[in-house]
């Protein structure tokens, strides 16, 4: 499996946020980087098919099954950590697979607690939580150990690491630890917002 | 500054109905068919005991429950539905528009009134529940609809998460509380719309034909018990239907997904 970007442009109201992207994603992490506003994440939403492209192509993600940390954790508020992951697995929900890899990411002991009582790092490692479980061919993470602690973020990215398998992963993040924790293949992103004409 | 929100205490309540009994009393004094012109509270509720205990008071109270509740439910279905559709498609939303502030504006009188040229009486209450519930329902449920979260929904169309599953998970419960609110509105507004209907077409054994007799024949202590019949009628089906909403809300928080 193989995600491969070719010139891919997208704007807003004349406002260039991706300027002709280029690369490709095989099996492992890609790291995508840049400095602020330069597109990471509008980038991964044309790949999710939450945008359209104003030009280019992305060859295997439009059939490609995601799964996704978002930007902001996108949780069930009301439901509690097994709910969240019922209700984006389904049938595919296997109790004790998710129950180990919600203790690896120290979850262990949040049973029947609604989201809307997680502090930041424990949604942010449910979200994760979620993305790893979910059948997919590839992942798109946007920033997923953002407001971890140094250790919980060695073990999410341990997590990571185990659990990807031999899907691409694009893994949006502003650090080269997390890069080089990952041993990831590194896609930079042109920096800075371009007003069309500049 | 934000207003304190009054409750209604017992208090205050015993002293209308002292105000009301001493009322009746005066003009029982001062003029021999006092009695005619203001039952007296004390007058009214044994009159209402007395119709409580009859088969034909509870033979009423079910056939204009029926009828008018019927329109209810009709009307949040179908109002559910075109929510759905208005909510997806502009151009529905902007076919509904005309029709409901039309309803919205217009006395329920006029829309009783040219319904009885179409309709018979016995239908008439159900028609006119409809009618009065519908924009309320429908413009609640729309503006619950378009305010259900997009990220999240976002996240289920990224995760392929089948419709019936973002229903319980996303949709039902951030339209719930639209819904509840309108229904509360919605029932006591039908039941106020039903009995005019009722006794405007007197359809045969309803609550309203009750009413209306009771006016007609100067029986005061009928006309208060029926119409506080009415009123507890309505205030029971809505604590009822309430709960009902609250327990499927409930459920949908403790929704086991798979």
């Amino acid at each position: 499996m193989e995600i491969r970007v070719r010139d891919l442009w997208k704007a807003y109201g004349g406002v260039t946020v991706l300027q002709g992207v280029n690369f490709a994603a095989g099996p492992g992490v890609t790291c995508i980087m840049a400095p602020s506003g330069a597109g990471k994440t509008t980038l991964l939403r044309v790949l999710l098919g939450l945008e359209a492209a104003d030009r280019g192509v992305a060859e295997g993600a439009e059939n490609c099954r995601w799964a996704a940390v978002f930007q902001e954790d996108r949780l069930l508020e009301h439901l509690d950590a097994a709910g969240n992951l019922r209700f984006v697995l389904g049938r595919d929900y296997e109790a004790e697979k998710a129950a180990a890899l919600l203790a690896e990411l120290g979850l262990g002991n949040t049973d029947g607690k609604a989201v809307r009582e997680f502090s930041g790092g424990m949604r942010r490692r449910l979200a994760l939580a979620r993305a790893l479980l979910a059948k997919s061919d590839a992942l798109a993470l946007d920033e997923p150990f953002a407001g971890l602690d140094a250790e919980i973020r060695e073990r999410a990215r341990e997590c990571l690491r185990r659990r990807a398998g031999e899907r691409p992963v694009l893994l949006v993040t502003h650090s080269p630890e997390d890069a080089a924790g990952l041993g990831a293949e590194i896609v930079r992103l042109p920096g800075g917002l371009r007003h069309c004409g500049e | 500054m934000a207003q304190r929100k009054a409750a209604l205490r017992p208090w205050a309540v015993a002293v209308w109905l002292l105000a009301w009994q001493l009322g009746a009393m005066a003009l029982a004094a001062v003029y021999p068919h006092g009695g005619l012109l203001l039952a007296s509270p004390a007058a009214s509720l044994a009159r209402l005991g007395e119709l409580a205990a009859t088969a034909a008071f509870w033979r009423a109270v079910g056939w204009s429950a029926c009828r008018i509740l019927g329109g209810f439910l009709l009307s949040c279905l179908t109002a559910a539905v075109f929510a759905a559709l208005a909510s997806r498609y502009a151009w529905v939303r902007e076919l509904l528009l005309p029709p409901v502030a039309a309803v919205k504006a217009t006395p329920v009188a006029s829309f009783i009134i040219l319904a009885l040229v179409w309709l018979d009486g016995s239908r008439l209450p159900l028609f006119i529940a409809f009618l009065m519930v519908f924009p309320t329902v429908y413009l609640n449920l729309l503006e619950g609809i378009c305010q259900t979260d997009r990220k999240l929904l976002e996240m289920a169309r990224v995760f392929r998460v089948p419709l019936s599953r973002r229903l319980w998970g996303i949709y039902l419960p951030q339209v719930l509380p639209y819904f509840r609110s309108a229904a509360s509105l919605g029932l006591g507004l039908c039941w106020k719309a039903g009995v005019a209907a009722e006794v405007i077409g007197l359809p045969g054994g309803s609550m309203g034909e009750r009413l209306y007799t009771a006016k007609i024949y100067f029986q005061t202590p009928d006309l208060f018990a029926w119409t506080a019949a009415i009123v507890a009628v309505s205030v029971v089906f809505e604590r009822l239907f309430l709960k009902l909403v609250d327990a499927v809300a409930g459920k949908a928080a403790q929704w086991k997904f798979g």
